[in-house]
């Protein structure tokens, strides 16, 4: 029990870290590393609650533990679909930003149909 | 006995039904996949129309049987199983979505069609399979009952609407919707992070549960305040607004009417659940009175910023930045300490028939834009000269879709402005109506700058770049029409909104 401190710092730790590169990074693939370790900790702090919150007949509570397992493939499928949309940004052509907010209206036919 | 009654009360209600709305999408999206892209609209209209008729009857059971339906999935009840419940809020949502959905697939026919084409194309297919997921995942967060189906009730809406954006597959399109999908994510993950906080305060997901638990506390506070930042991000409210207008505007006509009327009203609706029915009566007056504020911005941002547009679809793209101010605007009147509960429950029925009248009339909109962008070739404002004379119903569409944005009788928008701001009188708020009267008045402004230059008389006879099927253009003023009569469900059925609202009212008072 001495590690779930420990445990829970780390999450926390991890969020911070995954958020802040989130927000700040303009790279996509390092915005969406920044995601999946933003979700990593997300996925800790599950675990550590999931020891916490145990009735005294069990290890750890299963709930959280399914619901990690639900998050991680949803996260997995999510870094899928970022990536496929930064290759094909790439292949359209484009820099591979999503950077400078401002400057960056879509163009008069840009791409309505 | 019991059990004969039990047994009519099943008939009647038909709680399987429930079940049957989010089972029925999904078997739809994954037959268009083994099927491929001859069949895949077929499928889309077969599954779409029977949504239909199942939002409809679940409406019909919900407002007759004057109570919720409950529907437990496998038998196992809360707080370990999953259980769906239709209260008033969902029915009335669940069918004013299937209508919209229905109407932008009629329209989407001649965009998308999949039958007359010799070759398969990757658009047609992507957008019939991403609308059917759409209503799925809609139907998913409209009658879910714990926060985690509504998780990934919110990730099937977030990967079934970045496709919607990018559809054209131009480097602009595609940059918007990986802004959209990384603004979305970072949505979703603050509001896991949020959930598992809450479960690890309290051992529950479910609604009703944590309603009766949840009771002010640090962790509960932080847990609900991620929450709330990341459904906002996903909702587009100002300031997180930034990668809407692009990745609506830059969508397909029937893409952006979708993606506009129906997909930010998924998160926001589960802003109204988490505070009216997971955790009633936390949300203080102050936290109320900021997500009001931020409404009130989003209602000055969006419409300044839609006054300078050039482009038509940026504009209706603006005004939705705006029109989603409006929805946030009922949580400072309903939660205010000065609020009765009929107060609470007035403010909480005007925002969700704001919401409504949002998604028929923007609908609308945008897919009278669409037309225009097909008939004309462009979309610039400043060239829309004639328009009016060439395309009459499609201008007619845009305008009725406007005066309901712009709150005139008898639109939703007028009952639902009425409803807010009589609640914001009688609570002593004045602030807020000023701000619902002025948004108003922005709103009329760029409706008036759109509609002047079409009325204008072109100096040389408009030429058509295409000739537009008559029933697109009824699809549009369809559901223009259905805004602005929106505004006479007051002498019926708004009632619906307060069954199964019975947790709400111990909002403090």
């Amino acid at each position: 029990m001495n590690a779930l401190p420990l445990f829970a710092s780390c999450a926390a730790m991890l969020m911070g870290l995954g958020l802040y590169a989130l927000i700040t990074d303009p790279e996509p693939l390092r915005k969406i590393l920044a995601f999946n370790l933003l979700g990593s900790g997300v996925f800790l702090a599950f675990g550590v609650i999931s020891r916490r919150v145990a009735a005294t007949e069990f290890e750890g509570d299963p709930v959280p533990q399914a619901m990690t397992i639900t998050a991680i493939v949803v996260a997995f499928a999510a870094t899928a679909m970022a990536v496929a949309l930064v290759s094909r940004l790439v292949e359209a052509g484009g820099r591979a930003t999503v950077a400078s907010e401002a400057s960056e209206e879509p163009d008069a036919d840009g791409g309505a149909s | 006995m019991p059990g004969v009654a039990a047994l009519s009360d099943a008939a009647m209600g038909q709680p399987s039904l429930l079940v049957l709305a989010i089972v029925l999408p999904v078997t739809g999206v994954l037959l268009s996949i083994v099927a491929g892209g001859r069949y895949v609209e077929a499928i889309a209209f077969v599954v779409l129309l029977s949504g239909l008729v199942i939002a409809i009857f679940i409406f019909d059971g919900v407002w007759r049987g004057g109570r919720e339906l409950t529907y437990v999935v496998g038998g196992w009840r809360p707080p370990l199983g999953i259980m769906l419940r239709a209260d008033g809020l969902s029915a009335l949502m669940m069918s004013t979505m299937a209508v919209v959905i229905c109407v932008v697939g009629v329209f989407a026919h001649a965009d998308f069609n999949s039958r007359l084409e010799a070759a398969e194309t990757r658009s047609p297919f992507v957008f019939w399979i991403m609308l059917v997921a759409v209503s799925g995942a809609m139907n998913m967060i409209f009658l879910g009952g714990d926060l985690f189906t509504l998780y990934v009730a919110l990730e099937l809406l977030t990967f079934a609407a970045v496709p919607l954006v990018c559809l054209s597959g131009s480097a602009e399109t595609i940059r918007a919707a990986m802004r959209y999908l990384l603004f979305a994510l970072l949505g979703s993950i603050l509001y896991l992070g949020g959930t598992a906080l809450l479960y690890g305060s309290h051992a529950t997901m479910d609604f009703a549960v944590l309603s009766q638990q949840a009771h002010l506390e640090p962790a509960t506070l932080i847990a609900a305040v991620l929450m709330t930042i990341g459904l906002l991000a996903k909702t587009a409210l100002f300031p997180l607004h930034l990668w809407l207008p692009p990745a609506h505007a830059g969508a397909p006509a029937a893409a952006s009417a979708i993606l506009s009327s129906v997909v930010v009203k998924g998160s926001f609706f589960l802003v109204v659940r988490l505070w009216f029915d997971a955790l009633p009566g936390m949300l203080t007056p102050a936290g109320a009175q900021l997500l009001g504020a931020l409404g009130a911005s989003a209602i000055a941002f969006g419409s300044v910023v839609a006054l300078q547009q050039k482009r038509l679809k940026l504009l209706i793209a603006y005004s939705t930045v705006a029109q989603i101010g409006y929805l946030f605007l009922m949580f400072p009147i309903a939660f205010n300490a000065a609020a009765t509960p009929a107060q609470s429950s007035e403010a909480l029925t005007g925002g969700m028939l704001q919401a409504m009248s949002h998604m028929t009339a923007k609908a609308a909109m945008f897919m009278a834009a669409g037309l225009i962008y097909t008939a004309l070739g462009h979309d610039r404002i400043a060239d829309l000269g004639g328009t009016a004379r060439a395309l009459p119903m499609t201008m007619l569409a845009f305008a009725i879709g406007g005066v309901c944005l712009i709150g005139l009788p008898p639109s939703g928008g007028f009952l639902a402005k009425w409803l807010l701001m009589r609640a914001a009188v009688e609570t002593g708020q004045w602030p807020w109506v000023v701000v619902m009267l002025a948004g108003g008045l922005f709103t009329s402004g760029y409706m008036f700058i759109v509609l002047s230059r079409a009325l204008q008389p072109s100096g040389e006879f408009l030429k058509l770049g295409a000739a537009l099927p008559k029933y697109r253009e009824a699809a549009a003023l369809t559901l223009a029409l259905l805004s602005l009569l929106l505004g006479f469900v007051a002498l019926g059925p708004l009632d619906v909104l307060q069954v199964g609202s019975g947790t709400m009212m111990a909002a403090p008072g």
